[in-house]
């Protein structure tokens, strides 16, 4: 084991530390703590959730990214509008690999950018006029979208134009719904305020909109809540909620429609895979109709059969002994995976740092691959993800809130972690210190990782990384010890 | 060709901003000085009285039907009115809407590249919005724009309230730029010792009342006319007010970095001139139910 003592953790962070000025200092030390598997309240030794230090690298997004890019973005029958001037929309779009069925630019639109496109005159006079237009517009362009949601960006925060009065007015004429979102991207510390945000404007302007209406239910009536699909993850979870007789009525948000969204309070289950972007809605689910939520996670087999059981928990024996079958259906496949990469893995450290959920729900996978998480962090976790993080994460590891680009590279130069997992502004960084870094918020465009089928991709992928012969060919010809060339005898001349 | 003199005219809102700063740019212009005005206000009404006309078609406007301010050229927002004066207005949202402080950063903004400043103007005149809400209307005392202000007051609590406040704004930009508090003009509304009071205020902010307005309808009778006194009655005494004030302004060379007081500086000098009442501290947050009981 390669891991630190507690004492060795403590004077690693003290070390890190060191540089800062005394304010700053103050401040980072609060979020920088050694895992103590005891302690109950996450809040006792670490802080999350403010914000960050003018000065550092911080990896965090705004809330417009939150809501646009996470919670929203991937309902695919709806058109979301980025309102105000065109960089948000367009340097976003498309980014996030959230996969979706569909003929893009006719009944789906996922991956286009719809944007209102502010110009001065915009700003100067407002534009709620240009939006009351766009709208028409797209109904005229794109007829077979079910609903607009309007995705606030700074401006229109400052310049006050009534989004709401819009979006009423222009739902009415085109007899869609039209959600107006008050995401503006200075709201907040980091994108996590624009989930909350998202989720409101889900609670306040859709999720009622079919009660009362007849539905045909069936006892087994479940939503997979807070799986984004990145690179099939939702496929990947879908296919085994239903093969042990569940009936999906809902994925939120990867590959998901309004009409989705719309019949979740209809379901007798919530299961909520990103805890942090979508417990508010599961929580209003739970007080307004009654609908419990669960949570659960799907990555590496040992987390996924808990997670089969604990969901099945909740139903008649008919989907107990499904999910029993399920585990046992993918048991031989599992074994196999495991039987191929665990000894080239075994041992292996790993540290991450990525957004809200993925610190905590991936280390259980990487723990069947024989491989140890030696430090663990979020940029927009708040303390009830580092509450449930602490039980996961063994005692002296390190955890690392809204951790700094100065921070993260010391503290893997120090661990020396045989991967790192994390995303595309730190990849390089730690590739060319010569350390395998593989991105966990797109799965560096592989995927899917959820489910048995996503394991076994997952396997082959931290192997790919870590066993790359490249990592031993680091040393350049110049700083290699000069090979002595003997003089070949040359043959003599007849 | 004299070096080119900026001056914005600040002032709380109604105060007679734009009546003031057209009268005396009209002075300015008859004693053949060459002249701009260029009106930060969404209401564009800054250059009515030199233009006849209801209200100036304005940069915002105007770029907003072209699509951008980059279509427009300089003659299509400039208008010479009385006396050569040139006149624009940066325009804006009517009220409730989008975002006038950045009509008139944008404004500005054109009227530089443009290079309306270039030609042999003697002054440009700013007239501001009365509260300085946000940054875009502190735009014409940022650096290398009004270098002198002039706040115009009366010897009303809320005029000199005001007054200070924009010198607080003045102390920011003095200290990263060259902007410089270059008097008070004082509009009378005929208070009781208005003139002693204005002098003692700018005593106490380090300035000058530069000078006295007294209150004459002459300005009124000019004003529905759409004119300028200098221009609708020349003679009338009130005409030559403003070539005073106007005179003054020429030969100022009093510019300072003001000394804005403080709140209870101000309602101790309003106290003195018997503006304010002297405080009574057992009546606050009293109602009036309770002060009968009492």
């Amino acid at each position: 084991m390669s891991a630190l003592t507690r004492e060795e953790t403590e004077a690693l962070i003290q070390e890190v530390l060191e540089v800062y000025p005394e304010k700053a200092k103050k401040d980072r030390a609060k979020h920088l703590a050694v895992n103590d598997q005891a302690e109950e309240q996450s809040k006792k030794c670490i802080t999350s959730n403010r914000k960050s230090l003018p000065g550092v690298m911080t990896i965090r997004g705004c809330a417009y990214a939150g809501s646009k890019g996470v919670v929203w973005g991937p309902i695919k029958d709806m058109i979301h509008i980025s309102h105000g001037p065109v960089g948000c929309g367009q340097y976003s779009r498309a980014g996030r690999r959230n996969y979706y069925v569909g003929t893009t630019g006719v009944d789906t639109f996922g991956t286009m950018n719809f944007t209102s496109d502010f110009q001065e005159k915009d700003i100067v006079f407002g534009g709620d006029k240009k939006l009351a237009k766009l709208i028409n517009e797209v109904e005229l362009l794109f007829p077979l979208h079910k609903g607009i949601s309007v995705q606030s960006e700074c401006p229109i925060g400052l310049i006050g134009d009534d989004i709401e009065a819009v979006s009423k007015k222009g739902a009415k004429e085109i007899e869609k719904p039209i959600v107006p979102v008050r995401c503006e991207g200075f709201r907040g510390v980091s994108q996590s305020l624009g989930h909350h945000i998202a989720n409101d404007a889900i609670r306040d302007w859709v999720l009622d909109k079919r009660d009362g209406q007849a539905f045909e239910s069936t006892p087994y009536d479940v939503s997979i809540i807070g799986d984004y699909n990145i690179g099939g993850d939702a496929w990947a979870s879908r296919i085994l909620l239903e093969e042990m007789g569940l009936r999906v009525v809902a994925q939120w948000s990867g590959d998901g429609t309004l009409a989705e969204m719309e019949n979740t309070p209809k379901v007798k289950l919530n299961l909520l895979h990103c805890y942090r972007s979508m417990n508010y809605i599961s929580r209003h689910m739970e007080e307004k109709y009654g609908i419990p939520w669960l949570e659960y996670n799907f990555f590496g087999p040992t987390k996924i059969a808990e997670s089969l059981r604990a969901i099945a928990a909740h139903f008649d024996d008919t989907i107990k002994a499904g999910a029993e079958r399920v585990i046992a259906k993918y048991q031989p496949m599992m074994e196999a995976v495991i039987a191929k990469y665990k000894p080239r893995l075994q041992g292996k450290t790993v540290m991450l740092y990525v957004g809200g959920l993925r610190p905590r729900h991936v280390i259980g996978a990487y723990e069947d691959l024989g491989m140890e998480v030696i430090g663990t962090g979020y940029e927009f976790a708040h303390n009830d993800d580092y509450d449930r993080t602490m039980k996961e994460m063994g005692n002296a590891t390190l955890l690392y809130d809204d951790v700094t680009g100065f921070e993260l590279e010391e503290f893997v130069k120090k661990l020396k972690p045989d991967l790192v997992g994390s995303g595309i502004k730190e990849k390089y960084v730690f590739q060319k210190m010569g350390i395998p870094l593989r991105q966990m918020h797109s799965w560096d465009y592989s995927g899917p990782y959820h489910g048995y089928d996503g394991f076994a991709i997952f396997a082959r992928d931290m192997d790919m990384a870590i066993s790359n012969p490249c990592w031993s060919k680091l040393v350049p010809p110049w700083k290699q010890q000069p090979e002595v060339v003997e003089a070949a005898e040359l043959p003599k001349a007849a | 060709m004299a070096k080119l003199r900026q001056a914005a005219i600040y002032g709380k809102g109604g105060i007679g901003k734009s009546t003031t700063t057209q009268n005396l740019v009209a002075a300015l212009a008859e004693a053949g000085k060459k002249v701009m005005i260029v009106g930060c206000d969404p209401k564009a009404d800054s250059t009515r009285l030199i233009l006849h006309s209801k209200a100036q078609n304005s940069v915002m406007e105007l770029a907003a039907e072209a699509g951008s301010v980059e279509d427009l050229e300089l003659e299509d927002v400039l208008s010479v009115g009385y006396g050569g004066i040139k006149c624009v207005e940066s325009g804006g949202p009517e009220p409730g809407v989008g975002c006038a402080g950045r009509g008139v950063i944008t404004a500005i903004n054109f009227l530089e590249e443009e290079g309306a400043y270039d030609e042999d103007l003697d002054f440009v005149f700013y007239d501001v919005l009365g509260d300085v809400v946000c940054g875009g209307f502190a735009m014409p005392i940022r650096e290398n724009k009004a270098q002198e202000i002039y706040i115009v007051c009366s010897g009303e609590m809320m005029a000199m309230y005001a007054a200070n406040n924009i010198a607080k704004g003045i102390v920011k930009y003095a200290n990263s730029g060259g902007v410089r508090l270059a008097g008070l003009i004082c509009n009378s509304r005929n208070t009781d010792r208005e003139d002693e009071l204005i002098i003692a205020l700018a005593e106490k902010l380090g300035t000058q009342m530069i000078h006295f307005i007294p209150r004459d309808n002459a300005v009124q009778h000019a004003e529905i006319r759409r004119m300028t006194v200098i221009e609708f009655d020349p003679r009338h005494k009130q005409a030559d007010e403003y070539r005073a004030l106007a005179k003054k302004i020429v030969d100022n060379t009093k510019f300072v970095i003001p000394t804005p007081i403080t709140m209870d500086e101000l309602e101790a000098l309003l106290m003195e001139f018997g503006i304010m009442e002297v405080e009574d501290t057992t009546i606050i947050g009293k109602t009036a139910a309770e002060l009968a009981a009492a």
